[in-house]
């Protein structure tokens, strides 16, 4: 009799490790993130930027980070942890940005990246969306003469960046236009923009936001025009790793919040107000209707954050590409509902 | 009792060698762990390994490169291309340092205060300021000091100065082969004309004035052959071209690239400081005796220099002198910063990126840092035994 019940405490037991396993294997198959539960733990995100680009990511003498890019971290850390300040910024070379991403040194990765079929599929990356349409381009001294990349001839000198997609698509124009020309490939922007400067290259080419940028930085930058041309086609993203889908899906959302915020006219001004407006869409972007943030494991009032504390798509080009006289014409990067090519999946 | 011996030491040795034996096999552990370890987190992250990346297009192009390469090219030739200038710019650099160096180190004992004050002032200057910073010195300070390509200082209209380079004339050659011929030839004779002085120096004390031979075999017998051999020589000389309203470009001849220059020269004044002062210490380690002796012997004073000092000097100078021809070689990575298609910029920068293969690329530049190394170190230390006291 003794041995029996011992041999029901016993199954008893087992039966309850069981079920608690069970429950727990059951939570990692559906909506278990290492990243998120990491970041949470942590306090901040961690976020790889540029080591200054003006617009896009680039610290004040006080080492505040603003820019566009910038905004994407700041959207997921106030989805994630409620407070749009709490991410560390990680200031990274173009060459080393991919490996601080796979390494795990940095989970999102907001820094004027090229999206990229190789990127995407070979070196364990996910591209998660688009927050800048852009192309490469070429800046050239106003007194050059030069007025279009037909005026380009066999020996001109052309610097740029190393490890960028840029050192590539200038191949394929040269090419493609049978000139001989002379690459000049720095390490960082900073030199290249000094040896433009003296003259080292006749032309800088780069993505045209970038010229747009780096201009400022010249001794005389209204000596200095870029060419009307585009040759490449350039969406620049945020990235994650592969392999942690939550993950990628809160950061793809956080920037489309941004950009469907803009849509809806939502923005860090009326967002709490809207909390009973009429439009279903603008309902569920405020966390007044649905349970989408349950989706990725979050609270319903994140997307309400991300605008309020951060803003929409609009309002943050307006404050760190329009306004800082960089582009004040947003050309693609406008809502396509008004001409550009800025679409997003709904969020429902 | 012998036997008792011999096990008694055997038992010794193998004492010695269970922690050795042990050290080993935990380093093996290591590396297995740290590879398997790095195996397994690239499988999870879904990031493939392996070098056939090497045989693809590189599609990218290179400034200077000494072999012909573009971006149709594959990834190995790009690191050949890389490792070339690599070499180039040390072996340039190495070169300019030597004797640069042994000049400064010299003037340093000099007998002339201005001359030994202008030295020890050069050595404290140069070695006390971090390299990269002396490179992006002479980099743009030389792009901002020089003229635009149309202002171009010109030396004898045959050769130009600018911005964008220094421009010199291209030989074109005919029948360069045969040329090359003569001086092998030339200095195959020199060989034996060595042997044969020392021969007769060993023998009957004759001295054969080797040296003046020598020169005349080296100039004469390649200046032959442009009279009889059918060799001959003309210049390309290179040419402004205009491609738009105010930019120039010099065509034809053969362009050093200011990256290349400015590397090159912040190389070698930086690492002449080290070798200057191991020359000061070689010479100065010599005891004085030696000299007194030598002269009291009837040696003239540059019979004592080569026969007695330097020989014993080089022995002291020759092998710091190696660590700061390993140290140029690694420093000249620093490249990258200035735009000179060196290894790092080239195979470790572009290449890398464009193909994300950081842990195959970055093994291949360690490894081939490593090999550079070890064969300067190969040579100089074969030189150092050569030059090493000979007991008998």
């Amino acid at each position: 009799m003794i041995k029996s019940i011992k041999t029901w405490i016993l199954v008893g037991f087992a039966s309850l490790l069981l079920v608690a396993c069970g429950q727990g294997g059951g939570g990692a198959g559906s909506k278990k993130s290492k990243t998120l539960d990491n970041t949470k733990k942590a306090g901040f995100v961690k976020c790889g930027v540029s080591q200054g680009l003006p617009g896009f990511s680039n610290a004040d003498e006080a080492g505040n980070w603003t820019g566009i890019d910038v905004d994407v971290c700041r959207a997921v850390a106030a989805a994630v942890l409620g407070d749009a300040d709490k991410v560390k910024y990680t200031p990274l070379s173009a060459k080393e940005r991919f490996t601080a991403l796979t390494s795990g040194e940095i989970d999102v990765l907001a820094r004027n990246t090229t999206w990229t079929l190789s990127r995407d599929a070979d070196i364990g990356l996910t591209f998660v969306g688009v927050n800048f349409y852009d192309g490469q381009g070429f800046m050239v001294r106003k007194a050059s003469g030069i007025n279009s990349v037909n005026d380009f001839r066999d020996g001109i000198s052309a610097c740029t960046n190393t490890g960028t997609t840029t050192e590539l698509n200038m191949r394929d124009f040269f090419n493609s236009k049978n000139i001989k020309y002379e690459p000049i490939a720095f390490e960082k922007a900073d030199e290249v923009v000094q040896a433009y400067d003296a003259g080292r290259c006749d032309t800088y080419t780069t993505d045209k936001s970038g010229l747009a940028a780096q201009r400022t930085k010249l001794s005389n930058p209204d000596e200095h025009k870029v060419l009307p041309e585009t040759i490449s086609k350039e969406p620049l993203g945020p990235v994650v790793r592969q392999g942690d889908s939550v993950w990628e899906d809160i950061v793809r959302w956080s920037l489309n919040t941004m950009i469907e915020a803009e849509e809806y006219g939502v923005n860090s001004s009326n967002a709490s107000s809207l909390k009973d407006s009429d439009n279903p869409a603008i309902k569920r972007l405020v966390g007044a209707e649905g349970e989408l943030g349950a989706a990725f494991g979050l609270d319903n009032d994140w997307s309400l954050r991300i605008i309020e504390q951060v803003g929409n798509y609009g309002e943050s080009y307006k404050k760190h590409i329009a306004d800082t006289g960089i582009l004040p014409n947003r050309g693609p990067n406008e809502l396509w509902t008004k001409g550009g090519i800025l679409y997003v999946p709904p969020a429902r | 009792m012998n036997l008792k011996n011999l096990k008694l030491n055997l038992s010794n040795k193998n004492k010695d060698l269970i922690p050795q034996i042990l050290t080993v096999l935990f380093l093996i552990l290591v590396v297995i762990y740290f590879t398997i370890n790095a195996q397994s987190n690239m499988g999870n992250r879904g990031i493939s390994f392996g070098f056939g990346f090497l045989s693809q297009e590189s599609s990218f192009d290179i400034t200077f490169s000494l072999i012909d390469y573009d971006g149709s090219h594959t990834y190995a030739r790009a690191f050949l291309v890389g490792l070339l200038n690599t070499i180039l710019v040390s072996a340039i650099g190495i070169f300019f340092a030597t004797i640069l160096g042994v000049t400064i180190g010299i003037a340093r004992l000099s007998q002339n205060y201005l001359v030994a004050k202008s030295a020890e002032w050069y050595v404290e200057i140069f070695r006390n300021i971090p390299l990269i910073l002396q490179i992006f010195f002479w980099y743009f300070a030389a792009l901002r000091a020089l003229p635009l390509t149309v202002d171009s200082i010109n030396f004898y209209d045959i050769s130009f100065l600018n911005v964008k380079g220094w421009y010199v004339p291209k030989f074109v050659w005919t029948n360069f082969s045969i040329f090359i011929y003569s001086i092998i030839f030339a200095f195959i004779l020199i060989y034996f004309l060595s042997k044969y002085a020392q021969n007769q120096r060993d023998k009957f004390g004759k001295q054969i004035p080797t040296l003046y031979i020598s020169i005349l075999l080296i100039i004469g017998l390649p200046f032959l052959t442009f009279l009889i051999g059918g060799v001959s020589l003309s210049f390309e000389i290179p040419e402004l071209t205009q491609l738009s309203k105010t930019v120039y470009v010099y065509r034809g001849g053969v362009s050093i690239i200011p990256e290349l220059i400015s590397l090159a020269l912040a190389l070698s004044m930086y690492t002449a400081t080290f070798i200057a002062e191991n020359v000061r210490a070689g010479i100065l380690g010599v005891s004085k005796g030696q000299k007194e002796a030598a002269a009291s012997i009837g040696l003239t004073k540059g019979q004592i220099l080569k026969l007695v000092v330097m020989p014993q000097a080089l022995r002291i100078i020759i092998p710091p002198t190696t660590n700061q021809y390993l140290n140029l070689t690694k420093n000249s990575s620093l490249a990258a910063a200035i735009a000179y298609p060196d290894i790092v910029l080239v195979f470790a920068g572009t290449a890398l990126m464009q193909t994300g293969r950081a842990i195959e690329i970055i093994s291949i530049t360690m490894l081939t840092y490593l090999s550079l190394s070890l064969s300067i170190s190969v040579f100089m230390n074969w030189y150092n035994k050569k030059m090493a006291i000979k007991e008998k």
